[in-house]
């Protein structure tokens, strides 16, 4: 199988005198923490499978700066954005594909107006799109098909861009059963990690907001807790362990899901 | 005795009208403490917000049945503006009813409609009254509600209603004085609901008719004017300001945080490329007093209803952290209106050695947003309470460099390692062989 992987970064590319139809922007979670890896290697197994002309910056990537921005250190981000764009631009990138909403958000609303203009898309976007196009075909009485399902929607995707119907219908075409929480879509409850809060102790109060969160979760009945968000995944992962329920129940990303189905 | 009633009515009506421009003016000037931000993209867009948001009440009904209450007193106070204008032209001119000859046989089926959107009015100030005082809902409850708040919810309430009781004396008792055939009162018939007020005053004689009339005909008016001008110092000033706040709202993507073009001209200049001088002086980073946020974002906050509905929504607050976005904008209007008066009675130089962040808002409640956007999504009138908690953030961060240290290291691991985590930047890549060895081991 291992012929099959292949992840060649826009360096070997260009050395190629190649460009790739898409960039996909890897994060530092998807790079680094060890749960989200996964996440990574599943969609590159997708890539692959469907035979996507893509490459990964590899060791050129660095943090889009959101977490910094989010915090005020608007320094630090714009210095980020601007190293981010220079080599983006340099090797002529036009269409990123990320798996992390925070990577989305930045990329997508806020380089352009420090120079980077591209077509960014969330990996759940773009699975609906192979999903549509039949590249992605799921077979048939798939280990999801009519699994009680719940998906959290995370700020930044949702609220912040208003991706809502694109994870659900790649856990739709995975034919599982999708069962919502009481605050979903629009009222969706954050996870607790946006605006650089990933990054610190949460201030007092009553309860942790992934607590909160997971039992909203929890009170679908659902076996498994998809999310699209290397935050979300980290801070419900954190409140199912909390409650006990880590044998029960899962936190899957879309792509985990799609990539064990083809 | 018309002639003195109309000079003692226009006397009124320049009390009224010399204290709403006089509020009006001071308010406008607090907005203006704010700095200049410019508004004049997509304009279609604009009024199509406002049109759907503050004119169409579309938000309100995410909560349908308080929507829709709330709409009866919306379209309530529309309409009846429509007869304060027969009012107000009766008051200057000592006429009665002026209406009545042009409008014909409309005029009655106007006024019965009126009187039909009162009792909307009246309803729903009572379902208000209850929600507030007896239901115990929480968001009404909250800390930044104890005292003035709260009671300016029901001074509001209470007035509504007590002006509609006077709406209705007054048509009561007319219907008595046409049916009496006193020549001042044009007959046009019993009214859909004063009608049944007419018991209570069918045994007094005309004169005591008259005098009731005009007492309640005087206390109408001047309990409207004396809200026009009550609704300046009060929450209730969203009535005006609602439809502004919507025009200027965000069109953007919500996740878009405003750039600093400030730090782009230092950080170009720190990478080596041409900055452009922008002639504009660099102020200070991020917000620490009202003066240093948008002058939108000031105006927000006098078009606050205090709703809660920000609140309610909002992560932090619904576990227990200090945050409430509503407070953040009602401490801003409390700010305004004390610089406002500072400026007022000391010159507009005048340091009080306060600010918004620290007397106002502390550092605790800055800290715990997660950006999450609930709050500007969950605002009826499009208040973006979030884009201020981050500007207050980047005060904290580049001014007083005062983040929290986890933040700080945080800082560093992007600057070092261009990652928020201390992971070496050389081993960024690592997953790519780590994925390789592990399937060739599976192999």
């Amino acid at each position: 199988m291992s012929e099959n992987i292949k992840i060649p970064t826009m360096a070997e590319m260009a050395a190629e005198g190649k460009e790739p139809e898409i960039l996909f922007w890897v994060g530092c979670a998807g790079s680094f923490d060890d749960r989200y890896k996964r996440v990574t290697v599943s969609f590159i197994k997708i890539l692959n499978k469907v035979g996507i002309n893509f490459a990964v910056l590899g060791p050129e990537e660095s943090c889009t700066g959101d977490p910094a921005r989010r915090a005020g250190n608007e320094f630090l981000f714009q210095m980020q954005a601007m190293t981010n764009i220079e080599v983006l631009n340099a090797y002529n990138v036009k269409k990123i594909v990320t798996a992390c909403p925070h990577c989305f958000n930045t990329l997508k609303n806020e380089y352009p107006e420090l120079g980077g203009e591209y077509e960014v898309l969330h990996h759940s976007e773009y699975l609906q799109q192979l999903i549509n196009a039949g590249k992605v075909k799921v077979q048939d009485g798939g280990e999801f098909k009519g699994k009680k399902i719940t998906f959290h929607d995370s700020c930044y995707l949702g609220r912040a861009n208003d991706v809502y119907e694109a994870p659900r219908d790649v856990l739709k075409a995975l034919d599982a059963d999708l069962v919502e929480m009481k605050k979903c879509k629009t009222k969706g409850l954050c996870c607790g990690a946006g605006g650089a809060q990933m990054f610190k102790e949460p201030e007092p109060g009553n309860k942790d907001i992934n607590i909160e969160r997971t039992e909203q979760a929890l009170d679908t009945g659902a076996k498994i807790v998809a999310a699209g968000c290397p935050f979300c995944m980290t801070m419900l992962s954190d409140g199912i362990k909390n409650k006990e329920k880590e044998k029960e129940v899962k936190v899957l990303d879309l792509a985990e899901m799609l990539a064990q189905q083809l | 005795m018309t002639i003195i009633q109309q000079v003692l009515f226009v006397i009124t009506l320049g009390i009224a009208g010399f204290f709403v421009f006089k509020r009006a003016s001071s308010i406008r000037r607090n907005i203006l403490l704010g700095k200049d931000a410019e508004f004049n993209d997509q304009k279609g867009k604009r009024w199509g917000t406002m049109f759907r948001v503050a004119f169409g009440q579309q938000k309100m009904f995410d909560r349908p049945f308080v929507g829709f209450m709330h709409f009866l007193i919306y379209a309530g106070f529309l309409l009846i503006n429509i007869e304060m204008l027969e009012i107000i032209l009766d008051g200057i001119l000592g006429t009665h009813r002026l209406f009545v000859p042009v409008l014909g046989d409309v005029y009655p089926f106007l006024i019965n409609f009126f009187e039909c959107a009162a009792i909307g009015v009246v309803l729903a100030c009572v379902v208000f009254l209850l929600r507030r005082n007896v239901a115990r809902i929480k968001r009404f409850h909250k800390d930044e509600m104890k005292g003035w708040p709260t009671s300016d919810a029901n001074i509001i309430l209470v007035w509504e209603i007590v002006l509609m009781f006077f709406l209705y004396t007054m048509n009561a008792t007319d219907y008595l004085l046409q049916e009496a055939g006193d020549a001042h009162y044009p007959v046009v018939g019993s009214f859909a609901i004063s009608q049944y007020l007419v018991p209570l005053y069918s045994g007094l004689s005309p004169e005591a008719l008259v005098m009731v009339e005009r007492s309640a005909w005087w206390v109408h008016i001047i309990g409207i004017l004396g809200f026009a001008v009550y609704i300046t110092y009060s929450k209730h000033l969203h009535i005006a300001l609602a439809f502004p706040n919507t025009y200027f709202s965000r069109l953007e993507p919500r996740g878009k945080m405003k750039n600093m073009e400030s730090v782009t001209n230092e950080v170009k200049i720190m990478m080596g490329a041409p900055a452009e001088d922008s002639g504009e002086e660099v102020g200070t980073f991020g917000a620490k007093d009202v003066k240093d946020l948008q002058w939108n974002q000031i105006m927000s906050a006098y078009s606050c209803t205090e709703c809660g509905r920000c609140t309610s929504e909002c992560p932090a607050n619904l576990t227990g952290k200090k945050l409430s976005p509503r407070k953040v904008m009602m401490d801003i209007r409390d700010r305004a209106e004390e610089v406002g008066k500072n400026i007022d009675q000391h010159g507009a130089d005048h340091d009080d050695g306060k600010s918004l962040y620290g007397d106002y808002i502390s550092k605790e409640e800055l800290m715990a947003c997660t950006s999450c956007n609930a709050c500007a999504d969950a605002c009826p009138i499009n208040i973006d309470p979030l884009s201020i908690i981050l500007d207050m953030r980047r005060y904290v961060a580049m001014e007083e460099a005062s983040t929290p240290a986890s933040w700080n290291a945080m800082f560093q691991n992007v600057e070092n390692s261009q990652a928020p985590w201390a992971f070496p930047a050389a081993d960024r890549f690592k997953w790519a062989e780590e994925i390789s060895n592990s399937v060739d081991s599976q192999q």
